[in-house]
């Protein structure tokens, strides 16, 4: 079987700032005639017949009007990853396009990283180490204390896939588990992880050591966290936000870190990532910053390429779609 | 002790018992000596590798520790560094705040820790605390201890026994150490541990610095024997400023905050309380230490 056979996928390019990994190119190649952007804007005529579908990577290429207009038998995106808050899912409707994401390849990985956050904070462990390594230190302090992780009160605002395996997580560490959802759970999945539901936010906020963001960004989560909900919340607190940056109102947080409304916060994500190198954020004391590394591992990309890769195939194949994401 | 060192005569009598916070007072034997109704002395935290537990015992005075205070924020700091050196928490700090920074790398990775091996040794309450915690990570569980645990204490954490570390050393892609300081400890894990392990692995040190061979450790790091390690624990405490381990970019080093917690600190000075009125009142102690 000669690559001109194989269904044509459209990728930004390989490698580079935010191309395909390199090491995922052969397995690609299994299944597609990969043509990258550039090849396409050489050839237009040439390569946009055959392109059937697009791997969107790192939210790149990026998908516009007239990129849909130049692809007349487009069928599907495959998106790496779960968010799609960066694809226009009704513009792209309007086209006949289908929109597919990875919602099992990333959910354990940004569970970790959930979690890890939140005892990184807890326990102040980038400072220590900064403690540990600096020329300055002479002795460690007895009194130089963090808060404790095992028997605090959890609050999980978003309980999908990621939110539920972040519980189950917690529970091991015998946490109070409350959770926020948009519809609650059945009664033996919050069993099985000692969840009790909060119908109002408030209730949550209110009751939470650590308030964890796991929702998806969409018009009604937007700004979800501002100035309102952090006062809402324990003095004694910490946020940590792994889902979008946009879901929490970034100058309220600022405010509510400088003024000790909150105790601290923890962020894989802002808004826009990377920040600005002058923004207060990289500057205050109580905040650990991740550079959007929820699923920086070789597994879980390995994974969410192969299940894009599913998704895209079962599009073009006319099978049941295991990911689809239908537009509101 | 200033109060006492101005009025020895006056205090000595009176002193029943001792209250060691963090190793001090330190007690020898010219000390000893000087307190005839000496009877008990509490050391905050778990271990006693810093009391000399036969001269003390010869006086007649009993010592206790404090092993459930400390339970839980260790086992947490030891999860802690474990996630934080396999995603590369702090170097993701560092990139996130930097100055040069332009944009992140889709191509900068880090090791998944669900589904991966953790081979665990010591299985005490530390020890099994982190299994606990490990396991809703799906993590396969191995250790090493002196004695097996029971079936059912096995069965609760899905932890299979190793009776030859070897086997653990071999087969883990995370080691972490939770054991006492003893003879028998010291230098546990040295050249020969370090190679056993893979070249994939992460070592983790949430116990004593003189478990590992620390030279023998640096060695590892700098020649890929082992990927990294994450140590809350080093001998000395404080490492000299110079130290080959300081400039090492694959190991997080943190300065022994195991049990670091305002609870924990609470916890424990509730326990050394009731050990000394125990002690005092000739009552057995809840946590006593034989020498």
């Amino acid at each position: 079987m000669g690559e001109q056979e194989l269904p044509g996928v459209l990728i930004l390019e390989i490698g580079g700032e935010c191309g395909v990994l390199e090491s995922h190119v052969a397995f690609l190649r299994k299944h597609f005639s990969l043509i990258t952007m550039k090849e396409f804007l050489q050839n237009k005529e040439k390569w946009s017949e055959k392109t059937e579908s697009i791997f969107v990577f790192e939210r790149r290429p990026v998908i516009d009007r007239e990129l849909l207009e130049s692809l007349p038998n487009l069928k599907v995106i495959g998106n790496s990853g779960v968010g799609v808050n960066h694809l226009d899912l009704k513009l792209i409707s309007s086209f006949g396009v289908k929109v597919t994401n990875t919602p099992h390849a990333v959910s354990d990985s940004t569970a970790d990283i959930g979690m890890a956050l939140m005892l990184a904070s807890a326990r102040r462990l980038v400072e220590g180490y900064h403690i540990a390594v600096s020329p300055d230190t002479k002795d460690f302090a007895v009194d130089w204390l963090g808060v404790e992780v095992t028997r605090a009160t959890l609050g999980i605002i978003g309980m999908g896939s990621i939110g539920y395996k972040v519980a189950k997580r917690a529970k091991a560490f015998d946490m109070k588990i409350l959770y926020h959802n948009r519809s609650q759970r059945k009664e033996k999945e919050e069993q099985a992880v000692g969840a009790v539901y909060c119908k109002k936010i408030e209730d949550l906020l209110q009751q939470s050591d650590f308030v964890m963001l796991v929702v998806n960004l969409t018009p009604e989560t937007h700004k979800l966290i501002g100035k309102r909900e952090l006062e809402f919340m324990k003095p004694t607190a910490t946020l940590i936000n792994i889902c979008r940056g946009a879901v929490v109102d970034q100058d309220a947080l600022v405010e509510a870190l400088q003024n000790g409304v909150i105790r601290a916060a923890a962020l894989d994500v802002t808004y826009p990532e990377p920040l600005p190198r002058d923004h207060p954020l990289l500057k205050l004391k109580n905040v650990t910053l991740t550079p959007h590394i929820g699923t920086a591992t070789v597994k879980a990309l390995r994974m969410m390429t192969e299940e894009a890769v599913d998704n895209i195939l079962a599009v073009l194949q006319d099978l049941p779609v295991p990911s689809e994401v239908i537009p509101k | 002790m200033k109060e006492y060192i101005k009025n020895k005569k006056d205090l000595s009598h009176k002193i029943k018992a001792i209250y060691m916070w963090w190793h001090k007072p330190a007690v020898d034997s010219e000390f000893l000596q000087s307190l005839p109704n000496l009877k008990v002395i509490t050391s905050s935290g778990v271990g006693v590798d810093h009391l000399d537990l036969k001269l003390i015992s010869s006086f007649g005075v009993k010592v206790a520790n404090t092993p459930h205070a400390v339970s839980n924020p260790t086992a947490d700091m030891g999860m802690a560094l474990l996630l934080a050196s396999a995603r590369r928490i702090v170097e993701g700090c560092e990139i996130a705040v930097s100055s040069d920074t332009k944009y992140f790398e889709a191509d900068w990775l880090g090791e998944e820790v669900t589904g991966a091996t953790l081979g665990i040794i010591g299985m005490g309450s530390i020890g099994y605390k982190v299994a606990q915690r490990a396991k809703a990570f799906d993590m396969k569980i191995l250790y090493h201890n002196r004695n097996q645990r029971k079936q059912e204490e096995e069965q609760a954490v899905g932890a299979i026994y190793c009776k030859k570390m070897d086997d653990l050393l071999q087969q883990s892609d995370f080691v972490m150490l939770i054991v006492s300081l003893t003879p028998e400890t010291h230098k546990l894990i040295g050249k020969r541990e370090l190679e056993l392990m893979k070249p994939t692995a992460t070592l983790i040190n949430i116990c004593r610095g003189p478990v590992v061979d620390q030279d023998a450790l640096v060695h590892a790091l700098q020649n890929g024997v082992i990927k990294a390690a994450a140590v809350d624990v080093t001998y000395p405490e404080p490492l000299p400023r110079d130290h080959p381990l300081l400039k090492l970019k694959n190991i997080i080093i943190t300065p022994h905050i195991g049990s670091a917690t305002s609870k924990s600190r609470w916890v424990m000075m509730e326990n050394m309380v009731e050990n000394i009125l125990s002690g005092v009142n000739g009552l057995p102690l809840p946590n006593e230490v034989h020498p």
